[in-house]
């Protein structure tokens, strides 16, 4: 060390065959943490870590490392200096020292061991051979001869290069038969001869030089910049997607952003299928005109700078396009030509669940219920149509809804179930509030997912999300722990997003059983804890039983949720606490102890009477707020409780020697508890 | 069908290219022919040392389940071919009307066990041979892992993307009939017409050139493509299919307890191409397919077991 403290930067870059564009992003995070860890364990730490990704190689630069680690001393804790002989014997065996050679502190025994410093390059070569080993790829493969041991290295795919230099030295090392060197490769095609990198200094501009742009943000910037500007020379704008743009970057190692024109007729076809397609299976960005319509226009990501400026690569994934866009054609021309009914009709043959029988079966279930939700009133017109019309139009929707599943279109891409529906029917001259509620039924799908307002959507996106919630629990398939294989928990999370968002009033327990009531309050809890809510607020207002109108359920809970923070709340909370252990001790039940109101046999104390006459009032009051549904002024009536409560309690023995007066003070802490009850359960309240 | 490729469409999109200046023929200054360019592909690949195989002479849904990849791919021995199999996928049927959709196609397939270090260098070396031009194309590999349910098989590995267009499925085995690899196999598969069509640049699988001397892929295969595509959606006897699914099931068993894993697993080739067969004549509900596929999958787990036991092999 002499004293000289001179810094040192660690080029790292591990060369395979092409890594999955998906996984590029999560193994630098990876690359910089295994390695950082493992340089910690050495007492170093990097003062800068960069991070690179591309399809063939994984790269790390460590800058500040300094030559040699500092010496260290290194202490195992053994066992109390008290313990029994055998534990210290065990320890000196396990450390292999004497027991003159341990240090004692604080009545415990530690071995302590002075460890000199090591040169850097010797603790790097041990850290990358312990990153390459404990990789934790998502996926990972064997390969080649070494795999006639299933011991042997797995990677992501066929791993062929280390470059370790540390400074402008190599750090030997050897990993499954690949020794690490200086050299790497340039860009498949453009350079695929040896390259050799100097140091960390140099890696990134020498890769450039032979056609690899090694930064993966640099890439990105690249593709979203002249995709982007593409579309302008052609007088479009680029439909933004920077999934695309990662994984795009995730594909190439000089990526050329290349514009190309697809046949106009097919825009005949709905652009979302276009777009899908362009996205999905070709990984092409799309762009929308000047009215903002989509335009016959793709722009793909060729990982080359080809010698014919692109012409053939723009022509060859035209004609990919086009195949893939006159597939799309036929099937919705297919499509077009059955009418609904007709393809619903097939959903006979389609099982839905072997235990709740076809999807057609399922239709039926969904038709009643949405009908029943619009007949009862749950749903209501916005725009002024009679009940009945929009009954029928629930009904016919919800057996439309299903009769894409069996459309060519939604077979070749599922993920346009609903939305091809709605085309469908729109196209067959269905009433647009039908084919809206086609298209939107399986909405909302996910936390942020827009939430139909539409009466007849909601209708049948309510009845189709109800029905799997009750039929699988009846058939006692519901999910458990991590499994949830039929999505009933986003489905009971849709549900609760549709009666919330539009204000429906109704009673689940009209369509739910017990057990569906307890997993929709779960749901709930999960999705207002988001809110802000707090679950045992809402345990406390389910404790009552009977309540199973969300909205209302909701304004309880949130009622209740101000008032705990209030210092009545509190006390308040905290004397029916105390009320609520003291009955409990007693035994007394939740059932009223009769008779409640019944005069006393003696002249009540101050406090005593104090107490009733607030009751007297307090109830009705609280209970008429409750029957208004104001429940903050239920709690207004239960906080003028708060001041007689403490009072009570303060001056008054309950455990009174006469078995009246005891009788009778039970009977009036167990008024209490109901009064309370007619809000929630506060047994349920934490704190 | 219930073969590899599973999740992916045959020929779905197989559109023609430009043929780069590069594409020739030594006889003819032309692109090769299908039937050339199969011959250029023997020749390399048998210059690299691999047997070369004619195809296996019963349906099947895709190479990967010809005896020379499957039960070849499991245990120590070294192994390296190559051959052209007839693929059959009843469901991929379309009368001959759709320009990129057969039921009935080629596939070249090159099995190398170990694989090699340098098998991506092979495969575009291959590519060139057949006169795919890579300074003006652009060759990909993404990422497409590849498990087959009824062969209990896995691996990992890419679609070879040519300007777009997926022209071969490239995979590193991990797993055969359950049974880990030992040593890794790699291998590849060429859609052949995808690849013709490509080269010839043809819009339609029918226009192609099957050889030099006039003779169109349409010639060759147009009349059967229709007959075919009526006799898999229309006429076949389903009783005498569903028959025929159990009396190979019950062969594969017979042939397992007589010890004779190469029948065995012929029989499971048969049941596979049964099912797909039913697939097509829509006569197996949703529920049942599981069903269905769950028993090919334990004929041919059974007969690669029966393999590995016979040759003394250790899982």
């Amino acid at each position: 060390m002499g004293g000289v403290n001179h810094m040192t930067d660690f080029l790292l870059e591990l060369r395979s065959e092409e890594i999955p564009a998906r996984m590029q992003a999560r193994a630098r995070e990876d690359l910089a943490r295994l390695f950082a860890a493992e340089l910690a364990r050495a007492g170093l730490t990097a003062s800068e870590t960069v991070t690179y990704a591309t399809p063939r190689r994984l790269a790390l630069i460590a800058r500040g490392l300094p030559e040699a680690t500092a010496a260290v001393s290194e202490e195992i804790k053994g066992p109390r200096a008290s313990a029994p002989p055998q534990a210290l014997e065990g320890f000196l065996r396990k450390t292999g020292l004497t027991r003159e050679q341990l240090t004692e502190r604080d009545g415990v025994l530690y071995a302590i061991s002075e460890k000199p410093g090591r040169a850097t390059a010797e603790v790097l070569a041990e850290a990358v051979a312990a990153v390459i080993r404990g990789f934790p790829w998502p996926k990972s493969m064997r390969w080649g001869a070494e795999s006639r041991s299933t011991e042997s290295l797995r990677w992501v795919r066929p791993l062929h290069g280390i470059i370790a230099l540390f400074g402008e030295q190599v750090v030997p090392v050897s990993v499954a038969g690949v020794e690490s060197g200086a050299a790497t490769r340039g860009h498949r095609f453009h350079h695929p001869g040896a390259i050799t990198i100097g140091s960390a200094a140099d890696y990134v501009e020498k890769l450039r030089a032979c056609h690899v742009i090694v930064d993966q943000d640099e890439r990105a910037a690249l593709i979203r910049e002249r995709a982007a500007a593409l579309a302008a020379e052609a007088g479009l704008v680029l439909v933004e997607d920077e999934g695309l743009v990662a994984e795009n970057a995730g594909l190439t190692e000089w990526p050329v952003p290349l514009l190309g024109r697809f046949d106009p007729a097919f825009l005949d076809v709905p652009p979302e299928v276009i777009q899908l397609t362009a996205r999905v299976n070709q990984k092409y960005f799309v762009c929308r005109d000047a009215d903002g319509r989509l335009a016959n226009a793709f722009v793909c990501t060729a990982n080359i700078a080809a010698s014919d400026g692109g012409a053939k690569i723009v022509d060859g994934n035209r004609k990919v396009l086009a195949a893939r866009l006159s597939d799309a054609r036929f099937f919705y021309e297919t499509d077009l030509k059955v009418p609904l009914e007709q393809q619903a009709a097939k959903l006979e043959k389609i099982v839905f669940h072997e235990k709740l029988g076809t999807v057609t079966d399922k239709v039926e279930r969904v038709a009643r219920l949405a009908r029943w939700l619009v007949e009862e009133g749950v749903i209501l017109s916005a725009r002024g149509e009679d009940l009945a019309s929009l009954a029928d139009m629930a009904g016919r929707a919800a057996r439309l809804a299903k009769a894409d599943l069996v459309t060519g279109m939604v077979g070749e891409f599922p993920e346009l179930q609903g939305l091809m529906g709605g085309y469908y029917a729109a196209a067959q001259g269905e009433p647009a509030a039908v084919a809206e509620a086609v298209r939107d039924h399986y909405k909302p799908v996910g936390q942020g997912d827009d939430v139909p307002t539409a009466p007849v959507t909601v209708a049948v996106s309510l009845a189709d999300k109800l029905d799997s919630i009750t039929q699988f629990f009846a058939a006692d398939l519901r999910p458990s722990g991590s499994k949830d294989p039929f999505a009933l928990r986003r489905s009971a999370l849709g549900v609760i997003a549709l009666i919330l968002d539009n204000g429906l009033r109704f009673p689940l327990s009209q369509v739910a059983s017990r057990d569906v009531l307890d997993f929709f309050a779960d749901r709930l809890k999960v999705q207002q804890r988001e809110a802000g809510v707090r679950h045992d607020l809402i345990d406390a207002v389910f404790a009552l039983g009977g309540e199973n109108d969300l909205v209302r359920l909701l304004a309880r809970v949130r009622a209740l949720q101000s008032f705990v923070g209030t210092e009545d709340g509190a006390n308040l909370l905290a004397g029916y606490k105390r009320a609520a252990n003291i009955l409990k001790k007693e035994g007394v039940g939740d059932a009223v102890p009769a008779p409640l109101h019944a005069p006393l046999s003696y002249t009540p104390e101050k406090d005593e009477a104090a107490l009733i006459a607030a009751l007297d009032s307090a109830e009705p009051a609280a209970a008429d707020a409750v029957a208004r549904e104001d429940f903050e002024g239920a709690m207004a009536a239960l906080a003028t409780l708060r001041a007689p409560i403490d009072a009570f309690f303060d001056h008054v023995t309950v455990n009174d020697p006469d078995p009246a007066k005891r009788a009778a003070r039970l009977a009036l802490l167990a008024r209490v508890r109901a009064a309370v009850h007619t809000v929630a359960d506060f047994a349920k309240i934490e704190g | 069908m219930i073969a590899r490729g599973e999740r992916r469409r045959s020929l779905d999109s197989a559109p023609g290219f430009r043929h780069s200046a590069a594409v020739t023929d030594p006889s003819a200054t032309r692109p090769l022919s299908f039937q050339a360019m199969i011959l250029r592909l023997h020749q390399y690949w048998s210059e690299r040392g691999c047997v070369i195989l004619q195809p296996y002479d019963m349906e099947m849904g895709a190479g990967t389940f010809h005896p020379a990849t499957t039960l070849r791919a499991l245990g120590p021995d070294t192994w390296n071919a190559a051959f052209v199999q007839p693929c059959r996928r009843p469901t991929d049927g379309r009368y001959g009307e759709n320009p990129n959709r057969l039921q009935h196609y080629y596939q070249y397939q090159v099995i190398l066990k170990p694989s090699p270090p340098d098998l991506q260098e092979l495969y575009l070396g291959s590519l060139a041979a057949i006169g795919v031009d890579m300074g003006v194309h652009d060759i990909r590999f993404v990422e497409d892992d590849w498990e087959s349910p009824t062969l209990g098989a896995w691996g990992l590995g890419w679609e070879v993307w040519c300007d777009g267009m997926e022209v071969t499925q490239f995979t590193y085995f991990q797993q055969m009939g359950g049974y880990d690899m030992k040593p890794v196999a790699g291998e590849l598969t060429y859609g052949l017409e995808r690849l013709a069509m490509y080269i010839q640049d043809v819009d339609n699988v029918y226009d192609l050139r099957f050889n030099d001397a006039g003779v169109s892929y349409g010639d060759v295969f147009l009349e059967n493509e229709r007959q075919m595509s009526a006799w898999n959606f229309e006429v076949a006897n389903t009783d005498a299919l569903f028959d025929a699914f159990r009396k190979a099931a019950a062969e594969c068993e017979n042939s397992l307890a007589a010890g004779l894993p190469i029948p065995a697993y012929e029989q499971a080739i048969k049941a596979s191409h049964t099912f797909n067969l039913l697939q097509a004549r829509g006569v197996i509900s949703v529920a049942e397919r599981q069903a269905y596929i769950g028993r090919v999958r334990d004929l041919a787990k059974g007969a690669c077991g029966a393999w590995m036991e016979k040759n003394g092999w250790a899982a």
